[in-house]
């Protein structure tokens, strides 16, 4: 049995352990097994194994002790965004080279106090921006999915394409995330995983490595829906050091999820139906609109009318909150400092320390959000952005006022793409992978990818489904149906 | 109550080769809010600490750090605003001002310019009394304050203090009311002076916890009430901002020096560069700093870590039932309630402790013997002492004694001066001391009559000449008053001696 408790699902390990058929600390072990045999995907960066098999142990104590959490005894990844205290915590980057907080984020402690597991960090895009973990300090991470027949490496996603690969090979029986753009649920898709981001507010984002503050959400990357329930549960809740959480109570959402979802209404934006969507997506789209009609929900075909906006919006707002929240790093205090010459001052250290210090992604969204914030074109880009961000807010809220209880929608435009790709396309083709993503972060709204099926050559596409702020808990009962009604259990062909 | 009434003085002439010149004068300044914490974080805003030892993590710039509001300081700046009669802005919101610097370690300073806490309020700055203008405050923004870089320490390296790194400043900033150096050194003195009433800042110019930018531009006679007509800068000249001033006397200084400096040019046929100067006070002279073309662009864009700051009308109200009673407000009373003239009013309410003070001397005193004991005896000693009030060795209760002694003719003001001699170095109960130490004037006439007499009759060649000139009358005063120690009542000794002169009253 040992061999396969790293590829249960967190609601199967809280009840094995609870039943004591197994102990957190063979769980962990067996993660920590399978992260050792799975460097080739490059999911997980650093490996804490004396801090897991710790934690473990206290875990199978305090579950002996009837003192324990649904996520107590369960071993997770950490995306490296998240600061965990005396744990390299680098955002994937070189400029915070050897980084190591004396802090840990309220997520993450949050979850360790529910009795959850620490097992490593895991591989992102450098701060989070990217869409298919090649923009790391630490190199690409590759999803361990492959097309039938093909050996070609393909992406897990981005950012957060660690966590998604972890998730998906078994490395951890969950994974945390973040999502600015769409950073938890593009990975998911890409590698037939759950990935939830919540309500803007829903988790802190204290001790969270900032990209765009009024876009950035942690959230669950798991292997089912009740499993993002379950860990959501565990990450959630105000905070008072985080002055943009709200304080509201967190559900139960694992009870949320009854699998009746007869009279939801469901609706389907005629503006996410692009020119040029692939068939094949286009397919899976109708086929998961049908299984929710089929689980006796209504669908009804609805419009946002802004949506088109949604993705130059998020690329004028997201690069403006970056290029301030990344100015801290500046060689000064933490992290890269250059090399100096002589002679040099000091705008000659930050500007050796930031080019050496930050990849070329980074870069480009520094300066694009740079330009979109200085005199002269802060009114035609970033304000202009913030009203149609309003206008793209409002879509949404008509739609939900006007009784649609949630929204279907592609989670990308296409199935994984090889590594390297992104290298070829240009910086806008490698954008539009957030085509679908991108509006609800706009909004403040929570989404969750569901995997929905297998492309032809046998890799994992994914469904979005949108919810109203604050209702999680529904979200993750519709999203459920969706999950049961496709029925999807393929599990990538282990080739590391 | 009646209003003390002011005419605004006259703006300050420069006379050119060209003809006069006047001043225009904003400033900008920069007051710490007092605050145990900072603006953003739990950490000691104590001044003198350690290096880097009141720092929190979010002062620090750490990643992943995040801003949270200190709500006392938020009050401080209503109570502020509502000093200087200001609209209180419901809401407001911080905006981010990006720049590179080391002692601002998150890249950008948290600030508030589309939106201030407080919006229009004034100042009525007097200079003398019935001489006064009242400035027009433009807005009150609260944000946070930088760190220290300090360079003379090592040959090759620069250090970075983040003590001071999130200290609230409020930024009070005028408009383009003041007319000269005076004025403007005034305009600061009259505003600390509020500051410290509402106990919202603590004035500290040393510590550099209230420093001034001011604005100085100069224009043609005529042009500034073109100006005030129509609100159009284009009446006025160009400006230039002296950076950084934390005295009044530098302020002063600076102003004129700048003054001369921009008039020199313009006639010289020149024009003037708007620029950022600092002010070399060892050199009396203001220079370039940076330019316009070399201003930073700040990038300002609304902290999207803060929601916005949202106020109740109910809090405000709140905080304006508990206003103190500020400077004008006390000056006009002790000038009607104590029949004092304006200027010791204004001595005695230049600061709160003072008119605190002054105000427990005169309670159930007559009020104007109050304040000049307070202002002459008192304050005349502390400053010759350079003690400070808080400090002075004679308390309020024991001036009071003093006083109730003269009212109650037990001593005179000649042996009351002594006295305050004795409490000032020894201490003690003003009324055990005059009668421990046998100070109580002699007011038995039969005993005074026995002096009086012990004189006139010691002394015949004087009494012939006093009686031919009524004025000598006087030395017999004087011997009276010597042989009883002065304890003598006086006005008793000089009826006595008349009457034995047979001099008639007149």
């Amino acid at each position: 049995m040992t061999m396969t408790l790293n590829a249960l699902t967190i609601a199967d390990a809280r009840d094995l352990l609870a039943k004591g058929d197994v102990t957190s600390r063979d769980l962990t072990q067996s993660c920590l097994d399978a992260i050792s045999d799975a460097s080739a995907l490059n999911a997980v960066v650093t490996t804490t194994a004396d801090m897991a098999l710790e934690m473990a142990d206290s875990a199978d104590a305090r579950i002996k002790a009837g003192d324990a959490t649904a996520m107590t005894g369960i071993p997770l990844g950490v995306k490296d965004l998240f600061c965990v205290e005396g744990v390299r915590s680098q955002a994937a980057s070189k400029i915070l080279d050897g980084f190591t907080p004396r802090y840990e984020s309220t997520v993450t402690s949050k979850l360790w106090a529910s009795g959850a597991v620490m097992l490593g960090k895991l591989n992102m895009d450098e701060f989070g921006m990217g869409s298919a973990t090649e923009y790391s300090v630490y190199g690409s991470t590759v999803s361990p999915w492959r097309a039938t027949g093909s050996e070609t490496k393909l992406t897990a996603g981005g950012s957060s394409g660690g966590s998604a690969a972890a998730v998906a090979a078994d490395l951890c029986l969950g994974a945390t995330g973040t999502d600015t753009g769409g950073s938890i649920r593009q990975p998911a898709a890409f590698t037939g995983t759950v990935g939830l981001r919540p309500t803007y507010g829903r988790c802190s984002r204290w001790g969270i490595i900032a990209y765009a503050s009024s876009l950035d959400q942690a959230g669950p990357m798991t292997k089912t829906v009740r499993d993002a329930a379950i860990m959501l549960g565990a990450m959630a809740g105000h905070d008072a050091k985080d002055s943009t959480s709200a304080d509201i109570a967190v559900p139960d959402f694992e009870a949320a999820i009854t699998g009746d979802i007869r009279g939801k209404k469901i609706g389907i934006p005629r503006e996410y139906r692009l020119d040029g969507l692939s068939d094949a997506i286009a397919k899976q789209w109708d086929d998961g609109a049908a299984m929710l009609r089929d689980a006796g929900a209504e669908v009804v075909d609805i419009s946002l009318p802004h949506t088109k906006y949604a993705l130059p919006t998020y690329y004028v707002i997201a690069p403006a909150e970056a290029s301030s929240n990344l100015s801290r790093y500046d060689g000064v205090k933490y992290g890269h400092r250059a090399k100096l010459g002589a002679g040099d001052g000091i705008d000659d250290m930050y500007e050796k320390t930031r080019a050496e210090g930050f990849g070329t992604e980074v870069q480009r969204r520094v300066m694009l959000g740079a330009y979109v914030l200085s005199a002269g074109f802060y009114d035609a880009y970033y304000r202009k952005a913030q009203r149609v961000r309003t206008l793209i807010k409002g879509d949404f809220e008509k739609v939900f006022a006007d009784g649609i209880d949630a929204i279907l929608t592609p989670a990308t435009p296409s199935p994984a793409f090889a590594l390297g790709a992104a290298a070829e396309m240009n910086p806008v083709e490698m954008y539009l992978n957030d085509v679908f993503t991108v509006t609800l972060n706009l909004a403040g709204l929570p989404g969750i990818s569901v995997p929905s099926g297998l492309s032809a050559d046998g890799l994992p596409l994914g469904l979005q489904l949108i919810g109203k702020p604050w209702e999680e808990g529904d979200l993750l009962n519709t999203a459920a149906a969706l999950e049961k009604a496709a029925g999807f259990t393929a599990k990538a062909a282990r080739w590391w | 109550m009646t209003e003390l009434t002011y005419t605004e003085p006259k703006p300050k002439i420069y006379a050119g080769a060209t003809g006069d010149w006047e001043l225009v004068i904003g400033l900008e300044v920069h007051a710490q809010v007092a605050s145990k914490a900072k603006l953003f974080s739990g950490a000691s805003t104590t001044f003198g600490a350690e290096p880097n030892s009141n720092v929190a993590l979010v002062d620090a710039g750490m990643p992943g750090m995040l801003p949270v509001i200190n709500q006392f300081c938020v009050e401080q700046a209503i109570r502020t605003g509502l000093g200087l009669k200001a609209q209180i802005n419901l809401t407001s919101a911080f905006d981010r001002k990006n720049y590179f610097y080391p002692d601002l370690p998150q890249g950008y300073q948290i600030s508030q310019l589309y939106h201030p806490i407080v919006g229009e309020g004034e100042i009525l700055v007097d200079m003398t009394p019935g001489i006064g203008r009242t400035v027009r405050v433009e807005r009150i923004h609260l944000e946070q304050d930088a760190g220290k870089s300090i360079h003379d320490m090592d040959p090759t390296m620069s250090f970075v203090d983040l003590n001071r790194t999130g200290v609230a400043l409020m930024e009070i900033v005028s408009k383009p009311d003041i007319r000269g150096p005076e004025e403007a050194a005034e305009y600061v003195r009259k505003l600390r002076q509020i500051l410290r009433y509402l106990g919202t800042c603590d004035g500290n110019m040393q510590n550099g916890n209230m420093r001034a930018d001011v604005n100085v531009s100069v224009c043609r006679p005529g042009q500034y009430e073109k100006y005030q007509a129509t609100q159009d800068f284009s009446h006025l000249g160009t400006r230039c901002e002296l950076k950084n001033m934390n005295s009044m006397r530098f302020i002063q200084q600076a102003i004129d020096f700048e003054a001369k400096r921009q008039i020199a040019i313009l006639e010289d046929g020149g024009s003037i560069d708007q620029e950022t100067r600092l002010y070399d006070p060892t050199k009396g002279e203001t220079r370039s700093m940076r330019s316009k073309e070399e201003a930073h662009d700040y990038r300002y864009f609304p902290d999207p870590d803060l929601l916005p700051l949202v106020v109740s009308q109910d809090l405000v109200d709140e905080i304006a039932a508990r206003q103190p009673e500020l400077p004008d407000e006390k000056r006009t009373r002790f000038v009607t309630a104590f029949g004092m003239t304006e200027y010791d009013a204004s001595v005695l309410t230049s600061e709160v402790e003072s008119a605190n003070y002054f105000e427990a001397v005169a309670e159930g005193r007559d009020g104007k013997m109050a304040a000049n004991w307070v202002i002459n005896e008192l304050f005349g000693r502390l400053n010759k002492e350079g003690i400070a009030l808080s400090e002075s060795p004679v308390s309020a209760a024991q001036l009071g004694g003093i006083i109730d002694l003269i009212c109650n003719g037990d001593i005179s003001g000649k042996i009351a001066k002594d006295l305050f001699e004795i409490i000032w170095t020894e201490g003690g109960e003003p009324a055990d001391i005059v009668e421990a130490r046998g100070m109580k004037q002699v007011t038995d006439t039969g005993a005074i009559e026995a002096a009086v007499d012990d004189v006139i009759n010691g002394n015949p060649a004087q009494v012939e000449k006093a009686k031919a000139n009524p004025k000598l009358a006087g030395w017999f005063v004087g011997q009276v008053m010597k042989s009883t120690g002065g304890k003598a009542n006086p006005q008793a000794v000089q009826a006595i001696v008349r009457t034995k002169l047979g001099l008639e009253e007149d």
